[in-house]
C-alpha cells in the first residue's frame, strides 16, 4: 500500500489534512463557546456558585471525585449528587451536605476516607450551590443513571 | 557520540528514570489505598498520592523529551547544540522546580499551598493534571521556551531534516497548548472545554509528533534504512495523527456540556485515531525487516518495535473500545478510562523514552555498539516484566470498569459507587500485584545499567 505513496504526497496530506482539521476545530470551538452559556444555564451562575467552584479547586476535590465524568475514580461522581442525595430538593440537599461534610472522615475501618476540610457553614452552602448548578447542565443525557 | 554537546542529554535521562521510579511507587501506594482506605490516611490522602503520581509522569516525560531532543538534534542538524550551557541550566531549574513542587504536595495541605503560591491572583490550581502552583506553571513555560528556542536555533544554524521539522512542530504545539493551563473561566463547562486543549492536544496530537520524530531517528540509526524512506513514513504517520487527533478532541466533549455535534465529530475522528499507531507498527517492523546494517545494540530496536505495538494496543485499541459516543455514555468516568490511560502513556511515551535511552545511553557511556550481551539480555527481561505488568494491570482496570458499569449503569438492580467498589476489591488486588511486577521490571532495568562490561 505504502509503495504507491511518495514522500511529497505524504507531506501534502500532512500539511493539507492538518490545516483542514485545525480550521474545522477552530470554527467549532467558536460555536461551542457561543453555546456553552445556554447549555450550562450561565444566567443561574450566581456569586455563590462561582465561589463554590473556587472551593472545589482549592480543596482539589477532583483528586478523588469525578464531576461531569472527569476526575479521579476513587470517590463518587458528583454531577448528580443533588438528585441522588438531595432528591432534587435544594434545602434538603444543603442540610444533607452540612451534615455530611461535618461527619468526615467517617470512622468505618478501611472505608475510603474523605479528609475533614473544616469548611464554614457558608462555604459548604457555596459548594452545594455549585453542585446544584452543575446538576442542571445539559450534558447530552449523561449520566445514564442516578448512581452516576 | 558525534557531537560533545549531545552529552547534556544524560542528566535528563537519569532524572527522568528516577522520577519514573517515584511515579510507579506512588501508583502502588494508591493501589493499596484503593483497597485499605486507612492506609496512609490522614497523613497522605488519596488526592495527594494521585497528584504526585500524575505530575511525576508529566515532569518525567518532559525530561525525557528534552533529553531525547538534545541528543538527536545535534546529529540531525550536524552541528553542536546552540547552547549546551542553557540546556544544563534549564535542567537544574526544572529539576529544582519539580522536586519543590512534589515536596509541596506532600508536606503542605493543598488548600494552604494555593494560598502560599498566589493562586488567588490567577487561579489555575485544583484541576486534574494541572494542579501545579502558579510559580511552577510559570517555571514550566520558561523551561519549555528555552528548550524550544535552543532546539530551533540549533536547527536554523545547521541542517534541516524532516525529523527536525516534525520535532519542532511538536515542540511548538506543546508550548502553545500549555498556555491554556492559565485560562480558567468561572463557568465549569467552559473551563473543562479549554482544559482539554492542553491535556488532549498534548497527548493525542503534539506529543505524537515528538514520539514519531524520536522513533524515526532511532530507526535510522539502528537499521541504516535510507532516510528518504523513513521520511515518507514519518509524514504519513503524523498526517494521520493530525487528521484524527485534532478533531478527535471531540471524544472528550460528548458528555460534559458541549453541543451535540461533537458526538458525531468526536466519534468519527477518533475512530481513525488508532491508524497512526498502526502505521507505526508497520513502520518499525518494515524498517527492521529491510535493515541495511546489523546494529549490535539489538535491545534499542526491540524497544522501538515494542513502543509501536504497545502504543497501538493502549492508545489505539483501548481508546477505540470506548470512543464511540453510544458506548462512551456508559464508560465515561469509569476505570476503563484509567485502563486506557495507563497502557497508552506507557506504550507511547514511557516506551519511546526507553527506546531513546537504550540507544543513546550506551553511546554516551562510551559503548558505541551498545551494552554487553548479558546487559542487553537483562534489559530484555525487564522489557517483558514491565510489558506484562502494564498489560496485566490494564486488563484488571478494564475488568473493574466493566463491573462498575454493570453495577451502576446497566439494568434495574443498580447499586451505588461505594458498594460497587467493594465488589471490585478482588480485581484491585490483582491490579496491585501487576503493579509490583512493573516496579520489579523497572528495578531489573536499572540493574542492567550497573552490569560490568566484559571487554571494557
Amino acid at each position: 500500500m505504502t509503495e504507491r505513496i511518495t514522500k511529497s504526497m505524504a507531506k501534502n496530506i500532512y500539511y493539507g489534512g492538518g490545516t483542514f482539521a485545525l480550521l474545522i476545530f477552530i470554527a467549532l470551538t467558536f460555536d461551542t463557546v457561543h453555546q456553552i452559556p445556554e447549555r450550562s444555564n450561565e444566567v443561574n451562575m450566581t456569586e455563590n456558585v462561582v465561589h463554590g467552584k473556587k472551593l472545589w479547586e482549592k480543596y482539589n476535590c477532583v483528586g478523588c471525585h469525578t464531576i461531569v465524568g472527569e476526575g479521579a475514580y476513587y470517590a463518587p461522581e458528583l454531577m448528580n449528587v443533588f438528585q441522588r442525595r438531595g432528591a432534587s430538593d435544594e434545602s434538603a440537599f444543603k442540610a444533607y451536605m452540612q451534615g455530611w461534610m461535618a461527619a468526615q472522615p467517617l470512622d468505618t475501618p478501611n472505608r475510603r476516607k474523605m479528609p475533614q476540610f473544616n469548611l464554614s457553614n457558608e462555604e459548604v452552602d457555596n459548594l452545594s450551590d455549585f453542585l446544584i448548578w452543575t446538576s442542571k447542565i445539559d450534558a447530552n443525557e449523561w449520566p445514564p443513571t442516578i448512581e452516576g | 557520540m558525534k557531537y560533545s554537546s549531545q552529552a547534556v542529554a544524560k542528566p535528563y535521562f537519569i532524572f527522568a528514570l528516577i522520577l519514573l521510579a517515584g511515579e510507579i511507587l506512588f501508583g502502588l501506594l494508591m493501589a493499596i489505598q484503593y483497597l485499605y482506605g486507612d492506609f496512609l490516611f490522614p497523613l497522605v490522602p488519596f488526592n495527594v498520592l494521585r497528584m504526585v503520581h500524575t505530575n511525576l509522569l508529566i515532569v518525567l516525560l518532559l525530561n525525557g523529551f528534552m533529553g531525547a531532543t538534545y541528543y538527536l538534534i545535534p546529529e540531525e542538524a550536524e552541528r553542536e547544540l546552540w547552547s549546551p550551557k542553557l540546556a544544563i541550566i534549564t535542567f537544574w531549574v526544572f529539576a529544582a522546580a519539580g522536586v519543590a513542587t512534589i515536596l509541596g504536595y506532600l508536606f503542605v495541605p493543598y488548600a494552604t499551598l494555593t494560598e502560599l503560591t498566589f493562586n488567588n491572583l490567577l487561579p489555575t490550581m485544583g484541576r486534574e493534571f494541572l494542579e501545579q502552583p502558579l510559580p511552577t506553571k510559570v517555571g514550566i513555560v520558561l523551561v519549555v521556551v528555552s528548550y524550544v528556542f535552543n532546539t530551533i536555533m540549533t536547527v536554523l544554524l545547521g541542517r534541516r531534516t524532516v525529523i527536525t521539522t516534525v520535532l519542532i512542530t511538536g515542540l511548538l504545539g506543546l508550548a502553545v497548548f500549555f498556555l491554556f493551563a492559565f485560562y480558567v473561566p468561572e463557568n465549569l463547562i467552559m473551563d473543562k472545554f479549554f482544559w482539554w486543549f492542553t491535556v488532549h492536544l498534548w497527548v493525542e496530537a503534539t506529543w505524537e509528533l515528538i514520539m514519531g520524530a524520536i522513533l524515526a531517528f532511532v530507526l535510522i540509526k539502528t537499521t541504516g534504512v535510507d532516510r528518504e524512506h523513513i521520511d515518507k513514513w514519518l509524514y504519513l504517520i503524523i498526517a494521520m495523527t493530525m487528521v484524527s487527533g485534532i478533531l478527535g478532541t471531540g471524544h472528550h466533549f460528548f458528555f460534559m456540556g458541549a453541543p451535540e455535534y461533537w458526538l458525531w465529530i468526536g466519534s468519527i475522528s477518533s475512530a481513525v485515531e488508532p491508524l497512526p499507531f498502526f502505521l507505526m507498527i508497520l513502520f518499525a517492523f518494515t524498517m527492521a525487516r529491510d535493515r541495511k546494517i546489523q546494529h549490535e545494540n539489538e535491545i534499542a530496536l526491540t524497544w522501538a518495535k515494542g513502543t509501536a505495538v504497545i502504543a497501538f494496543i493502549g492508545a489505539g485499541v483501548w481508546g477505540f473500545f470506548h470512543t464511540l459516543a453510544p458506548v462512551n455514555m456508559f464508560t465515561h468516568g469509569t476505570q476503563l478510562t484509567a485502563a486506557h490511560g495507563h497502557l497508552s502513556f506507557y506504550g507511547a511515551y514511557i516506551m519511546i523514552m526507553f527506546t531513546m535511552i537504550s540507544y543513546a545511553m550506551p553511546i554516551m557511556r562510551g559503548r558505541p555498539h551498545g551494552n554487553s550481551k548479558p546487559a542487553q539480555k537483562r534489559e530484555l527481561t525487564s522489557f517483558w516484566m514491565m510489558n506484562i505488568g502494564m498489560i496485566g494491570l490494564t486488563l484488571a482496570l478494564s475488568a473493574a470498569g466493566i463491573v462498575q458499569i454493570l453495577d451502576q449503569r446497566v439494568g434495574t438492580d443498580l447499586i451505588g459507587f461505594m458498594e460497587s467498589q467493594e465488589s471490585i476489591a478482588g480485581i484491585y488486588t490483582i491490579r496491585a500485584a501487576f503493579g509490583v511486577l512493573v516496579l520489579a521490571g523497572l528495578l531489573t532495568y536499572f540493574s542492567s545499567f550497573f552490569m560490568k562490561e566484559e571487554n571494557a
